[in-house]
């Protein structure tokens, strides 16, 4: 299907290499669908992204107030994308609350959209705004392009005899017509988004197409805009591709794994932002024999996955902070019974509620040492939206490998963000493989595998092996009830080993950029992005520095130590307030550096390169 | 199963482990262990097939003397446990043990989510109103004014009442047995164990070093037959050392009257397991808190047709993958748009 909307213009038509675009509004606006539906099109069009939703905790703070704000921001490129960019290059507020709210992101000169009929004297005072910007030349350095967005819309809608409600709801799509057009995308991909989302309401169909086309001609025939702008597509790796969020990517991990270890997938969950959406599509996944189970409570949801996995299934369950720490008993009682599990941390702004939609990386040191008494658990960190499919069947991996659990460390940002993956052939992926104990000649619960320190696992139902298992303190090899000092020792020292033999599964760390030199960046988790644009810039100045990025954060890559001792400075930035720092000092006694950033918002290329150049130049290197 | 028939029948004996039992000397957990060894052969279930799963307490010691599958868990939590058990295996024959403090205290809230969702777990309440393992502090079913060692002016907490609370939840097997009645107990946990979906009996348990004779008035010989009514399904509500005595319903009142005097067996009423109206066995559960009236013990309540949570969820991925066909992961990973990148 195609538009009739693109036919050749006389005006000017520019190509440059990447622009950032923010759609910003109410949060009834449908920002969040506009972003969306902008990232498809880009994205099908073959550019690179990153995208960054950055909506607020409150499901409808009251209408045109500050709080109420709802954004979603895209950098798209015909080069390498690795942030949702720095600073906005075209900015779409919907009303004076998201104008004020998001002006400082938006460049000089940049492009600035406005809905004119939201504001009026009622709206600019909701958005505590003591003048009209429009009006007292506070928005001269842009180029602003004041639109009548709800009465064009109106004015296009009139034929369909909907109510003003309804009309006005369309109004975002009025918008999302105009920035196709200043960007130079067919309307196909949203079209046809449209068609199956309202697939039972035909009014509906009509209306999204019809405001979205009126945008689009509106730019056409006003002349309102003098350039429109050609991104062309990004040399990416060949393969296919498909747009990918990292709580979507977490899912779709899981399955394969469960599909991989040839056992069922449970996952049991308590609703909670931002982990919630993983549950959702989990739950959508019955075909594949996923066994949901939305618990009464963070502690039974954990529980309830042990159970599962004391059964011989893929257990696993996914939280954010505040579930975290209610789980933590229950991560102790998986360690001492050394059973499988996967427990993903969207973390979030903290401590308690904290910020609920915001992301952060402070609950590393949580994941490592947050329980009672000596418990070591493997922690795993994706750097990418994409990555977290990887990690999540890495994590599955392991846990079945060591019969242990193991803490997946996303973060709001990654969890929401998305950027578009490679698909990769199910052939291609890792296997997982499963053994299941049945031989009862001998049997000993707690006899380990000499490689990988595992118990066996030998499930309910299996003759001739009937034991018992327990959070007490247990023998060695029989698992029996054991209060021996000497036996304690033992199995303390047993299951740290065993988790630190999980080593051999962890690559060593090869730096990115220069494998030695003035500074050594090292990171885990979402920061992988800004950083990598950091380093790529500022190696072009000639400055020698690397990067490292674990995604093993317990055990650490066996190299560590050594690359770290190839630079003269160590710069660790971080969502928190010096977590893996700290780590990285006490284990390998070198004098790292924190920067770090608790904003609830992911670090910039700029802030990072500002860093990098304050360091050298203190040293003398710039 | 058809291997089970082969093998020689089980015994008592079978379902005995190695371990030394560390429960101190007269306790009451000996007779349930030994009431429950019992049963078990008796089920028609292999052994490997039955798992004994609890949280934290005295009672929770359990599994390690059941020579089955067993998971001693954490404080409160064996329900939420299990319920992920039963749903990944709903074949299995999985029975939970806890105390008053473990299953009514800290677990709570698992303890009603399991009875509202009709899980089919067969779940043993040891009520002997007191913390034992921590030795001796009040329990959520310890009488209010009780003294203990944390309330040594006597507490101000009312107590629950298990079976009432169970039933307020809809739970769809409610019963009352006593540790030392061996026969009734026995009985008891067969209909619990032949119940589909959650089987909720509390088992009146004597704790001879904290609380002990907390349960004197029904136990004791002589006492027994005078405040113990046993209820039985079809049958009239009578009791007293000559059988002399019954309960009456009038209105919606419980009244004990004497028989004789034109009082006849015919005016007494006769016990229904599977009353439709929650309000009859609540009434029940509530009738020993009334002056001069016996504390029922068996099957209050058994409702047979509620289906098991396990069997729902199991029910519904099958009827998906009839409608959409198993799931293919090739499918899934390149579901929605996709576009390709040349060479």
């Amino acid at each position: 299907m195609s538009t009739t909307l693109t036919q050749p213009r006389q005006r000017k038509r520019e190509v440059i290499e990447k622009a950032v675009i923010r759609f910003c509004g109410d949060s009834g606006d449908g920002m969040q669908i506009t972003g969306s539906q902008f990232t498809n099109t880009v994205a099908l069009y073959g550019n690179d992204l990153a995208t960054f939703p950055d909506y607020p905790a409150e499901i409808r703070a009251p209408a045109g107030t500050l709080p109420g704000v709802s954004g979603f921001q895209v950098h798209f490129s015909s080069s390498d994308v690795y942030t949702p960019g720095d600073s906005v290059d075209a900015l779409i507020a919907m009303n004076p609350a998201a104008l004020k709210m998001n002006l400082t992101e938006l460049k000089p000169n940049g492009i600035l959209i406005v809905n004119l009929d939201d504001f009026g004297e009622t709206d600019l005072r909701k958005a505590q705004m003591t003048s009209n910007p429009l009006e007292d030349h506070s928005l001269d350095g842009y180029r602003l392009f004041p639109v009548e967005l709800t009465k064009l819309t109106r004015a296009a809608l009139k034929e369909l005899g909907l109510d003003n409600k309804t009309v006005d709801r369309c109004k975002n799509f009025f918008a999302l017509g105009m920035c196709y057009w200043l960007y130079n995308r067919s309307l196909d991909t949203t079209l046809r988004w449209i068609e199956d989302k309202f697939k039972t309401k035909p009014a509906l169909v009509a209306a999204n197409r019809t405001a979205m086309q009126a945008g689009y001609s509106y730019c056409e025939a006003t002349e309102a805009f003098q350039i429109s702008y050609e991104i062309p597509p990004a040399k990416l790796a060949p393969g296919l591709y498909r747009n990918i969020s990292g709580n979507s990517a977490l899912a779709m991990g899981f399955v394969a794994a469960s599909q991989k270890a040839g056992i069922p997938l449970f996952l049991g969950s308590y609703p909670i932002t931002p982990a919630s959406d993983i549950l959702h599509e989990l739950s959508s996944y019955k075909n594949f024999g996923v066994i949901t189970f939305q618990a009464e409570d963070e502690i039974a949801a954990v529980t309830s996955a042990i159970g599962a996995a004391y059964a011989g299934a893929l257990g696993i369950t996914t939280t954010s902070g505040p579930g975290m720490s209610l789980k933590t008993e229950a991560l102790g009682l998986a360690v001492a019974v050394e059973l499988p599990l996967v427990v993903c941390d969207i973390q979030r702004g903290g401590p308690s509620t904290g910020l609920p939609t915001k992301t952060e990386q402070a609950d590393l040191l949580q994941a490592l040492f947050g329980r009672n008494s000596e418990a070591p658990i493997p922690v795993l960190a994706p750097s990418s939206p994409g990555d977290c499919f990887w990690i999540a069947l890495e994590a599955s991996r392991i846990a079945i490998k060591y019969m242990v659990p193991v803490i997946i460390l996303s973060d709001g940002y990654l969890a929401n963000g998305a950027e578009p993956w490679k698909i990769p052939s199910v052939a291609d992926l890792p296997e997982v493989p499963v053994h299941f104990e049945t031989n009862p000649v001998d049997f000993q619960p707690y006899r380990r595998n000499p490689k990988t320190l595992a118990r066996p696992w030998a499930i309910p139902g299996t003759p001739g092996l009937e034991h018992r298992i327990g959070g007490i303190e247990k023998q060695d090899v029989t698992g029996n009830v054991n209060y021996e000092p000497l036996n304690h020792e033992r199995m303390v020292r047993l299951r740290a080993e065993k988790v630190a033999a999980i080593v051999q599964e962890v690559p060593d760390v090869v730096p990115a950029g220069d494998p030695s030199g003035d500074l050594l960046i090292v990171a885990w988790g979402s920061t992988h992005g800004p950083i990598t644009g950091a380093l790529k810039a500022q190696r072009e100045k000639g400055r020698r520095i690397g990067h490292v990025h674990l995604r093993h954060l317990n055990p650490l890559p066996k190299n560590l130590g050594e690359v770290l001792g190839r630079y003269d400075r160590i710069l660790v930035p971080e969502m928190n307030m010096g977590q893996l720092v700290m780590l990285l000092r006490a284990k390998f006694l070198v004098d790292a550096h924190g920067y770090n950033k608790i904003q609830g918002k992911p670090f910039k290329q700029s802030e990072i390169e500002r860093k990098i150049e304050e360091i050298l130049s203190a040293d003398g290197r710039i | 199963m058809s291997t089970a028939t082969l093998l020689p029948p089980l015994t008592k004996k079978d379902f005995q482990t190695d371990q030394e039992i560390r429960w101190c000397p007269g306790c009451g957990d000996y007779a349930i262990l030994s009431a429950v060894q019992s049963v078990f052969p008796e089920l028609g279930i292999p052994r490997e097939n039955f798992v004994v799963i609890s949280g934290i307490g005295c009672s929770s010691r359990f599994p390690y003397y059941m020579n089955t599958f067993g998971f001693h868990t954490i404080h409160g939590r064996a329900p939420a446990i299990a319920t992920g058990l039963k749903i990944a295996r709903p074949d299995l024959e999985v029975w939970v043990a806890t105390g008053d403090g473990d299953s009514l205290s800290i677990g709570g809230n698992h303890t009603i989510h399991m009875l509202r969702r009709n899980v089919g777990l067969k779940v043993l309440l040891f009520n002997n109103r007191i913390y034992g393992l921590t030795k001796g502090q009040f329990s959520p079913t310890s009488e209010i004014g009780k003294k203990t060692k944390s309330t040594p002016f006597g507490t101000t907490d009312r107590p629950f009442n298990p079976l009432a609370l169970a039933i307020g939840v809809e739970a769809t097997f409610v019963a009352r047995s006593v540790d030392v009645f061996q026969q009734h107990l026995k009985d008891t946990l067969r209909r619990a164990a032949a119940h589909k979906g959650s089987a909720y009996v509390e088992i009146l348990q004597n704790c001879n070093i904290f609380n002990d004779r907390a349960w004197e008035t029904l136990t004791e010989k002589d006492a027994r037959s005078e405040h113990v009514v046993q209820l039985e399904h079809g049958k009239p509500l009578i009791f007293g050392k000559n059988r002399d005595k019954g309960i009456r319903l009038t209105g919606l009142e419980l009244e004990v009257v004497q028989l004789g005097n034109g009082i006849t067996e015919k005016d007494l009423l006769v016990h229904d397991e599977q009353h439709p109206r929650p309000a009859y066995a609540f009434m029940l559960a509530h009738m020993e808190q009334k002056p001069g009236f016996p504390t029922p013990i068996g099957v209050l309540r058994a409702w047979e047709n509620v289906p098991r949570y396990e069997d729902l969820i199991n029910a519904q991925i099958r009827e998906v993958q009839e409608k959409r066909g198993k799931g293919d992961l090739e499918k899934l990973l390149h579901a929605g748009d996709t576009w390709e990148v040349r060479a």
